[in-house]
């Protein structure tokens, strides 16, 4: 299987690397554009003597691969902006129980049924906020099948590494293009494999106490060590506590162990930065139309430059603050009213010259959008 | 089958919250709630060992110690 | 209490009120377990939210208590991932077939083995008092104060029609049947539903001006009888309570297995 060149759409590109990855437990419900993700499971994983269900909704589905995480499975489900809206829940619960998993959002145009068949990439500050309660969240996207592929392996290991859900937030575009890929050989790409807990039989285990490194060795639902999971805020073994010093550790605990290990997580690609007055910020399908425009008018002389975020969460706010250094103007480039833009504005030194060049009509943002409104930031009219 | 003779009612105290379910539905009026609402069998002799208090229980609180006749 | 290394001595007195018929679910349902033998790191209870969900941290099995109305569905992703275990979902009524009740019909259709306990008392004890789509036309509630126009669901018949394959209905009071039947569910291979009827005195009694405790357990007495009885007959408006319903189909995780198989021979 390693090392094939194949031609593929972007959902196949994220099913051949989750299941690189080690994926065994896909549970889903059919929604475009995410629906080639379910339905590629359900051919692939039983090949492998994995598990593929569909359930009866997109709740039910982020709850059974909890469940199936839960005995040792590495899992993921696939949806999109509605389904997305409905696995909020189940998705704090992951965060609170600390259970890994990967979900994958294929963003269409929204709110409420919207354009199911369009592009957009509205759905960044949902992935970041659409769960109630403070807590941190790993979110991450990419431009190209390549990097889809890598991307999604990241998301399994971040995943296990920290014990939480990561998201992908891909988009229509990006999901139903087809492109080259090039299939890593098994171990180009290092897997992060379950922490077991080393404690044997008869002796307490902790499901909740954190190693020295800040990590949770877990045991199987099914093997030797009984303990309780709840989305209550709970002790060291699991168990439901209202004790002040415990419920602020443990929300410090959720928050701190992704906050503090933004630079590992943070993925990225950066264009002509260097000397670039012109500097686009960029990510997903928008992040191909950026990266044309800014060879094309190189090309031209013209001193553009763009960085492509490929971690969307945690914000890395660091980089941008130095990536944006030198450069006149900022521009972000996304499908959105601008929900990229503000964590860009809040990052930077300058807020007042980051800049947005926006399509939100469900079509894909042309180099020569983008184009325009730069002459329109720069003075010199369309 | 053996008829069951009884040993004692082994009643967890912290447990019983009183709430009268064993001491009504006992066929021969064997246990009393105290002045604690805690229960009590105040006339073991006339157990039969039928052991619907143990079983009725909500809070797993009385236990029908018996031994084989 | 002869099944005492089944529960988490730690924990109690547990938190449910006096005479909540919940606590009597957990003695008979201890009891079912040490009847079959089953080894505690082979069960998984799995349990939503509410006072009966509350159940699951009281047992010393592997136990998940997940969010309101899901149970079923992480369930199915334990089992699915692990056949061999045992699992366990008790649910609340409200739980279960409120805001759980798709969950609930799809459960019940796909005959994945698991037993499934609605610990029905009529209301959302847990949020204090509200009906329940259990509750019943002319019941009262804190969210009905004026009367319930909302009809019950019959969870036998539901569950019967949505598929599952092991149905019955025992009470809180009727203790000597109670952990029999759960035994039978546990058993039996395929999705087993059990409707345990539980009196709640703190909301649904008080609401209902039915009396203490004791006055509802009188009331499970004389309210049902068993199924098929001459006294039903007579009285129609009597509940009737037993196995309505034990068949052999098909088990989910057996079915998918063989899924795998053809899989793996590529066609
Ligand atoms: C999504 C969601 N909605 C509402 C609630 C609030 N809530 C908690 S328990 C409960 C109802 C409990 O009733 P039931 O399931 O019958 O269990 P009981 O407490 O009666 O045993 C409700 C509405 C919640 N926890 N989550
Ligand atoms: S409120 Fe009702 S259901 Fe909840 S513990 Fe009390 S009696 Fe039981
Ligand atoms: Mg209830």
């Amino acid at each position: 299987m390693g090392g094939e060149l194949k031609f593929v759409q972007g959902n196949e590109a994220c099913v051949k690397a989750a299941l690189y990855a080690g994926l065994d437990f896909f549970a889903g419900y059919p929604i475009t554009p995410s629906t080639e993700i379910a339905e590629l499971m359900a051919a692939r994983l039983p090949r492998k003597g994995g598990t593929f269900m569909q359930m009866e909704d997109e709740i039910a589905s982020i709850c059974a691969i909890i469940g199936a995480s839960l005995t040792g499975r590495k899992v993921m489900t696939a949806t999109s902006g509605p389904g997305f809206s409905l696995m909020q829940e189940g998705l704090g619960y992951a965060i609170m129980a600390e259970i890994p998993c990967v979900i994958v959002d294929v963003q269409r145009g929204g709110p409420s049924t919207g354009l199911p068949t369009k592009v957009s990439q509205g759905d960044v500050n949902q992935a970041r906020w659409g769960v109630h309660g403070d807590h941190a969240i790993v979110a991450l996207t990419a431009s190209n099948h390549q990097d889809i592929f890598s991307i999604t392996v990241d998301a399994f290991n971040f995943s296990e590494t920290y014990r939480t859900p990561v998201i992908l937030l891909f988009d229509e575009v990006i999901a139903h293009m087809r492109e080259r890929l090039k299939v890593p050989e098994p171990g180009e790409i290092a897997l992060v494999e379950r922490l077991k807990t080393s404690v044997k039989e008869g002796v307490d285990y902790h499901p909740y106490l954190q190693r020295e490194d800040g990590r949770l060795p877990m045991s199987d639902f099914g093997g030797v060590h009984r303990y309780n999971v709840t989305g209550l805020f709970h002790d060291m073994w699991g168990f439901p506590s209202e004790n002040p010093t415990v419920v602020h550790e443990l929300l410090r605990h959720l928050t701190d162990k992704i906050d503090n290990h933004v630079e590992k997580m943070t993925r990225y690609r950066e264009y002509f930065i260097e000397d670039a007055e012109m500097l686009l910020i960029s990510y997903g399908s928008s992040a191909r139309s950026a990266l044309h425009l800014v060879t094309d008018r190189r090309q031209h002389g013209e001193s553009v430059g763009l960085l492509e975020l490929q971690t969307l969460w945690p914000f890395p706010s660091a980089l941008v603050r130095e990536k944006t250094r030198n450069a006149r103007y900022v521009v972000v480039v996304e499908m959105n009213m601008g929900q990229v833009l503000q964590s860009v504005k809040a990052s930077v030194e300058r807020p007042e010259r980051v800049f947005l060049a926006n399509r939100v009509d469900g079509v894909l943002i042309t180099p020569a959008d983008i184009r325009n409104i730069l002459r329109l930031i720069q003075g010199k009219g369309v | 089958m053996a008829k069951l003779k009884l040993k004692g009612h082994l009643i967890n105290r912290d447990w019983c919250k009183g709430c009268g379910i064993c001491v009504h539905f006992c066929p021969r009026k064997v246990l009393e709630l105290d002045e604690f609402d805690k229960v009590v069998a105040v006339r073991p002799q006339d157990c039969v060992c039928c052991k619907l208090c143990e079983l009725r229980c909500p809070d797993l609180a009385i236990e029908v110690q018996t031994e084989q006749d | 209490m002869p099944a005492r290394e089944y529960i988490r001595e730690r924990f109690f007195p547990h938190i449910w009120c006096p005479g909540c018929g919940h606590g009597i679910v957990l003695n008979g349902l201890v009891r079912a377990i040490e009847n079959i033998g089953l080894k505690k790191n082979d069960i998984v209870m799995v349990s939503g939210i509410g006072c009966s969900s509350r159940i699951a941290g009281y047992m010393d099995f592997h136990t998940l208590h997940t969010i309101h109305g899901r149970a079923l569905a992480f369930a199915i992703g334990v089992k699915m991932s692990r056949p061999d275990l045992t699992l366990l979902v008790p649910m609340g009524d409200g739980d279960a077939l409120s805001i759980g009740g798709n969950h609930f019909i799809h459960a019940c259709r796909r005959n994945i083995d698991m037993t499934a306990i609605v610990m029905n008392n009529r209301v959302y004890g847990m949020t204090g008092g509200q009906y329940s789509p259990l509750s019943g036309y002319g019941t009262m509630a804190t969210t009905a104060p004026y009367t319930n126009i909302d009809q019950a669901f019959d969870v036998v018949s539901m569950a019967t029609a949505a598929g599952a394959t092991f149905v019955a209905r025992a009470t809180a009071y009727h203790v000597q049947q109670l952990p029999g039947i759960l035994e039978e569910a546990i058993r039996h291979k395929g999705f087993s539903v059990v409707e345990v009827m539980t009196p709640c005195p703190t909301y649904f009694g008080r609401k209902n001006k039915e009396g203490s405790a004791v006055d509802m357990m009188e009331n499970l007495k004389t309210r049902t009888t068993p199924i098929g009885s001459k006294a039903k007959q007579e009285n129609p408006s009597l509940i009737e309570r037993g196995i309505f319903v034990k068949k052999e189909l098909p088990e989910y995780c057996a079915e998918y297995q063989r899924i795998v198989e053809r899989a793996m021979k590529g066609k």
